[in-house]
């Protein structure tokens, strides 16, 4: 049973991880609490359901699904697609409503500027997709059976290596390239990577695209394990920020590790107090990390 | 290239501040030719740093011009500055201590080509191999002189025309202050024109060939660095020194 709980709260955990990378990234960056971000999960997982029924029109090869798992190729070309589509809505939300705000306004006001967002976001939603859960595959799967007893779907190992392939990759991006290298410069210090020659307007772009990409992968991975749904977002919002906190603002292994911390901790509490608890252990996590480190495991303390 | 007047920097009549309608400078005009070191001296809130943070465009200027090679860069965004020869070194986080030596050494060359911006990393390598001997480390574990010598290369990754140095010598030992002056006046052999403002004033002046007064924003006495070193006005009225001694003879 304990091993059970493990694995699930590894594959709840990926999730969560790919959607709080983003938000890390925009809170110490934008340096503000942005509560719009667990919207992206929402829209990434329905502009997904989107291009699936697109891509699937193809028929032929498009129509066959991929060994053990409930999907095709339409489904992974909707994730990319999905990808862009929420990229470009973090770029819209940025351009027109957080970069001119932040000209004028506080962080107060940009932290209730997200709220108003996030609602108009969710009701969007809701109004062009109906309040009923949607599934993007009604294949049936069989649960692959691991040593000690514990039982994965196939599309949940598939969740959890591309959970893995994307944190190898960003990691990549951010020490390997001048536009990762220049977003950790930019996340240091603005003012001294704009004397440095670097377009602090245009890096900032690039952390909404990376945040947004991630929330629209973790959103589709929800949908396809779980079931796509308006609140999607919603429900992740107190996990999603406390892997944030829990990481370390702007620290892409701490977002990892933070979503990875939140998904062990929902799964296995559920061990020694009842299952209507469990969506409080998020909100218990986030009290201890700033009773104890409020920087976070990988933040930098304040001196 | 100096501008026909023969100036790489040319301020004048600059009103510029943090907040709009409360400027900090009240129409400071100085200049800076091709090799010459000018030092910025004065009181505490004179507006010195103001001055260079607005050079480098990090304060915005309300009226007046700056110009670079003959051209007003006004209103030139601070990142396009950095590649059209304007080279900053402020006073606190001068560096990226997050990132590695040669990371602080790449956001330096952010703005130039991939391949150009190597070559330029390792001809400052050349020059500073205390960086290059350390390269992988992080730039939070460099003391206070090696940061400097970091954050001076870091500037100099686009060959700039103008180096800006916001009291380079705060918090460093008079030795690191030393090898530092003395790296200052290379630069000017080779050509770079470098504005300076320091607290430490006798230091600054015996390495500058001129240098501006400032006070309340404005400009006050400006003239050459062994002139103003032997002022006693200067010491008494701008830097609250005694009547008797003269700058040059106070000792730290």
């Amino acid at each position: 049973m304990f091993l059970q709980h493990l694995a699930d709260g590894i594959l709840s955990g990926a999730i969560v991880s790919l959607g709080a990378i983003g938000l890390s990234f925009t809170m110490k960056m934008l340096r503000f609490a942005n509560f719009s971000h667990s919207e992206l999960l929402t829209w990434g997982a329905y502009a997904a359901l989107v291009f699936l029924s697109f891509f699937s029109t193809f028929g032929g090869f498009f129509d066959q699904t991929i060994g053990p798992f409930s999907f095709g190729l339409p489904l992974l070309f909707a994730m990319a697609c999905a990808c862009i589509t929420t990229s470009l809505i973090a770029m819209f939300l940025h351009l027109y409503v957080f970069d001119r705000l932040s000209r004028s306004a506080g962080h107060m006001t940009m932290v209730f500027a997200s709220f108003g967002v996030a609602l108009v976001l969710r009701h969007l939603v809701t109004l062009i997709w109906g309040s009923d859960p949607i599934y993007y595959s009604n294949e049936l799967q069989f649960a692959i059976l691991l040593p000690g007893g514990v039982r994965v779907m196939p599309d949940q190992v598939f969740l959890f290596g591309l959970t893995i392939f994307t944190v190898i990759f960003l990691h990549l991006f951010m020490t390997r390239t001048r536009t990762g290298i220049a977003m950790r410069g930019v996340a240091e210090s603005p003012s001294l990577a704009q004397v440095s020659g670097v377009n602090v307007n245009a890096i900032i772009l690039w952390v909404w695209i990376i945040g947004a990409s991630g929330a629209a992968m973790g959103g589709v991975l929800y949908g396809m394990t779980i079931q796509l749904r308006p609140e999607l977002g919603f429900s992740l919002i107190l996990p999603l920020f406390a892997a944030a906190i829990l990481g370390g603002a702007g620290s892409l292994y701490g977002a990892v590790l933070g979503g990875l911390i939140v998904g062990l901790s929902e799964n296995l509490s559920v061990m020694i107090i009842p299952t209507t608890y469990k969506p409080a252990v998020p909100f218990l996590l986030i009290l201890l990390i700033l009773f104890i480190r409020p920087e976070g495991i990988f933040g930098e303390r304040k001196r | 290239m100096s501008s026909a007047a023969g100036y790489i920097l040319q301020v004048k009549d600059l009103v510029a501040g943090y907040i709009r309608d409360l400027p900090i400078l009240h129409g400071v005009s100085v200049y800076v030719d091709r090799g010459e070191i000018v030092t910025i001296i004065g009181p505490n809130g004179a507006g010195k740093s103001t001055l260079i943070k607005a050079v480098a465009g990090l304060v915005s200027v309300s009226q007046g011009s700056i110009e670079l090679n003959g051209k007003n860069i006004v209103n030139v965004p601070a990142y396009q500055r950095a590649t059209q020869g304007v080279g900053y070194v402020p006073q606190t986080g001068n560096v990226f201590t997050t990132l590695s030596i040669h990371e602080n050494l790449i956001m330096g060359g952010a703005s130039l080509h991939r391949g150009k911006a190597e070559r330029r990393i390792e001809e400052l390598y050349e020059i500073y191999p205390v960086l290059k001997s350390r390269r992988r480390e992080k730039a939070g574990v460099l003391s206070g002189g090696q940061r400097q010598i970091l954050a001076v290369a870091r500037a100099l990754l686009t060959q700039p025309d103008l180096i800006l140095l916001d009291e380079p010598t705060a918090g460093l030992s008079p030795k690191a202050a030393a090898e530092l002056f003395a790296l200052i006046r290379d630069l000017s052999r080779d050509g770079v024109a470098v504005l300076i403002v320091e607290q430490n004033a006798k230091a600054a002046l015996r390495n500058s060939d001129r240098g501006y007064v400032l006070a309340e924003g404005e400009n006050r006495i400006d003239g050459a660095a062994h002139t103003l070193l032997a002022d006693k006005e200067i010491g008494e009225i701008f830097l609250g020194m005694r009547r008797d001694t003269p700058l040059e003879k106070e000792e730290a």
